[in-house]
């Protein structure tokens, strides 16, 4: 039964790790039409910078410089680079492509930088732990799950209430009408995007703290698995990706916690269960489980 | 106008022919490293030609293509060798793009229904399960170090460094030089098809569906059947340059096929510029022979640093991979159709140059021709 907690806790951590990197996916998602393949070395650079500065600074100003500087570089290749291409559902897809040579180019320097180093970002929580009941839970995943749900929270309510959001909105329903409307398009995508980058810098810490070994040039492939993650939810479903994000930390956690039981599927088969997850609800739901069911009109 | 025509297509011809003759001769005059960076560019030019037939003309978004090409390896590897049925070897060849050919079918449940974005995502999935399988499976992939590729026999010769032993007018010729040809035969193999699929029916059946898949459907076009038949087709492109790889590298490892080789096919094709076989080739021959090159020349190179010299500089490798996704960038947002459209558009510029009176070069004609062709909105709430 511990051990049941015990894994239910760490996939709720990882969920919600995870969701702060969906979230990001969406929004981009939802206001471009791009699926941002840069995304895991978006979260690289941020943890890369606080890696870097939290000596000079501390943890906390290093913390707010990186997560403003990965959001303005993130909003900065929306704005300098992807709108270069255009705005209809064709240049979604070219763009998205364009991401992935960011994402090369991004990557291949942060990973030389880094070498075969693992940084330490020097968080406050450290490796303590705290007793809850019969469990031991990390600090830093207590922590993991409470900052990302006020941030998250803090995110659908700028969805919900704030004219960017609401501009958003109007730009994911129908782009002509919104710009018609006097939706500043080019704008609002860039907002987009600067959140998400400050999204994925925030989820650097969380994927580098206790129990994880510290930040290592393959994080941004850890951040891969919120692909599933946010597909699962329905790319355009914020409140999909919350939930995508549930299941497959939950499902990673269980599978690594029963490996023995789990023996058939091979050795580190928790790596790759959300891939296999994701298979298997996009047969059922080929739009994920919020998607949209999209009739196509002529 | 016949005769034109006829005239047109006894010149493409003699071209094709001169273009053949010369890729017959590099084993006569190149020593074994370039050998080797053509044979692992034709390689790549099939397993390209293959995701532009998916992804440039059918329109569908793969990231799959490293686990098909590994299908087509360790087929291959299976099927000839031992631990293995040990069949002979070409027909080894035949059952491992089958078997690539089979595991696209396999994948068409999900091909055929998901789409665009979605679908990227989902066969991402497929090389990080099938990367977890080669590495579990140990008694048929050998898990973590791979196995042993069994030479190719056709017939009593073998393509390896002997048996029979052969010297061409005073050229040994090793392995590279005989895999040389059997690459060159198979890529040509794999032109010839593309280009006549690219041109029936089915082809522009895939075509249409691209563009509008609600169009597509109103003429008759079997949406779900067409693309999952891409898929197949695609992924025995891939079965059968995965096939060539493994007799290139002689030994086939799990971790060459990630998710970093599925994105290095995307490359070859946007660079290229999508949809297009020569386009495909093009970007394959780049992608491959640039990180070779570099690493080659690294000491000459200016800002690159040899290859194992201080942590933190620039490699060759490193700056293979610079270039290149600068290069994806570069094409995408200023030459969308790729090195292919570049090469035509510079040819019908000099074209007209040529037709025109040498007299007065100031007056050039203001706008080009539209680069990017004209596509018509798509709809998609």
């Amino acid at each position: 039964m511990t051990v049941l907690l015990d894994n239910i806790l760490g996939g709720l951590a990882l969920g919600a790790v995870y969701a702060l990197v969906a979230l990001g996916f969406v929004v981009i998602f939802k206001a471009s039409g791009v699926l941002n393949f840069a995304h895991g070395s978006l979260l690289l650079f941020g943890g890369y910078l606080i890696a870097v500065l939290h000596d000079d600074l501390g943890f906390a100003g290093a913390l707010a410089l990186a997560v403003l500087t990965t959001a303005a570089l993130a909003g900065a290749l929306d704005r300098f680079l992807l709108q270069r291409g255009g705005q209809d559902a064709h240049s979604a897809h070219v763009q998205t492509i364009v991401t992935i040579g960011i994402d090369i180019v991004l990557l291949t320097d942060l990973a030389r930088r880094i070498g075969g180093d693992l940084l330490t970002l020097g968080d406050p929580w450290g490796d303590a732990v705290t007793e809850l009941g019969p469990l031991t839970v990390a600090d830093s995943r207590l922590a993991a799950i409470v900052v990302s749900a006020v941030v998250i929270g803090a995110v659908f309510a700028l969805f919900r209430f704030t004219s960017w959001g609401l501009s958003l909105r109007a730009a994911a329903e129908d782009l002509e009408a919104a710009a018609l409307m006097g939706v500043r398009l080019g704008r609002v995508r860039a907002g987009a995007w600067c959140l998400a980058g400050a999204l994925a810098a925030l989820a650097a810490v969380f994927l580098a703290a206790f129990p994880a070994p510290g930040l290592e040039r393959t994080t941004g492939q850890i951040a891969l698995n919120a692909f599933p993650a946010a597909i699962l939810g329905g790319l355009a479903s914020p409140a999909g990706a919350l939930a995508g994000s549930l299941i497959i930390g939950l499902t990673e956690a269980l599978v690594v916690g029963y490996q023995s039981e789990l023996h058939v599927l091979g050795e580190g088969f928790g790596d790759v269960a959300p891939y296999a997850v994701m298979l298997l609800v996009l047969l059922v739901r080929p739009t994920g489980l919020f998607g949209a069911k999209g009739a196509a009109r002529v | 106008m016949s005769d034109r025509l006829l005239h047109t297509l006894t010149r493409r011809r003699g071209r094709l022919l001169l273009l053949a003759a010369v890729l017959c001769l590099p084993p006569f005059y190149l020593d074994a490293f370039w050998l080797r960076i053509g044979l692992f560019s034709m390689a790549a030019a099939i397993g390209a030609v293959g995701l532009a037939l998916l992804s440039g003309t059918a329109g569908q978004l793969s990231l799959g293509h490293a686990f098909f090409l590994a299908v087509g390896a360790y087929g291959y590897s299976w099927f000839a060798g031992d631990p293995g049925p040990g069949l002979p070897p070409a027909l080894a060849v035949l059952l491992a793009v089958l078997l690539a050919g089979a595991a696209g079918g396999l994948f068409s449940p999900v091909a055929a229904r998901v789409k665009g974005i979605y679908l990227g995502i989902a066969t991402l999935a497929l090389v990080f399960l099938g990367h977890h399988v080669l590495l579990t499976a140990d008694s048929v992939t050998g898990g973590f170090n791979g196995r042993s590729v069994p030479p190719l026999s056709l017939g009593g010769f073998t393509f390896a460094e002997s048996d029979p032993e052969l010297t061409v007018i005073g050229v040994p010729f090793g392995a590279e030089e005989r895999l040389w040809y059997l690459g060159l035969a198979l890529f040509a193999f794999t032109w010839f098809t593309a280009r006549g699929l690219l041109r029936s029916r089915p082809g522009r059946a895939l075509a249409a569906l691209r563009d509008s898949e609600t169009a597509a459907a109103v003429m008759g076009v079997d949406v779900a059947r067409h693309r999952s038949a891409a898929f197949v087709v695609s992924s025995m492109y891939a079965g059968l340059a995965g096939v060539l790889l493994a007799l290139a590298f002689r030994r086939v490892v799990p971790d060459y096929f990630s998710l970093v080789l599925s994105v290095d096919y995307l490359a070859m094709i946007v660079i290229g510029g999508l949809g297009s076989v020569a386009g495909a080739t093009a970007g394959a021959v780049f992608v491959t022979a640039l990180p070779l090159l570099m690493t080659r020349y690294a000491d000459q190179l200016p800002l690159v640093a040899a290859p194992g010299s201080t942590e933190g500089a620039v490699g060759p490798t490193e700056a293979a991979r610079y270039l290149y996704g600068a290069a994806i960038v570069l094409v995408l947002l200023y030459a969308p159709d790729g090195l292919h459209g570049l090469a035509r558009r510079a040819g019908d510029r000099v074209r007209r140059l040529r037709s025109r009176p040498p007299a007065d070069p100031t007056d050039r004609p203001s706008s080009p021709q539209p680069t990017a062709a004209a596509r018509p909105k798509e709809h998609t709430p």
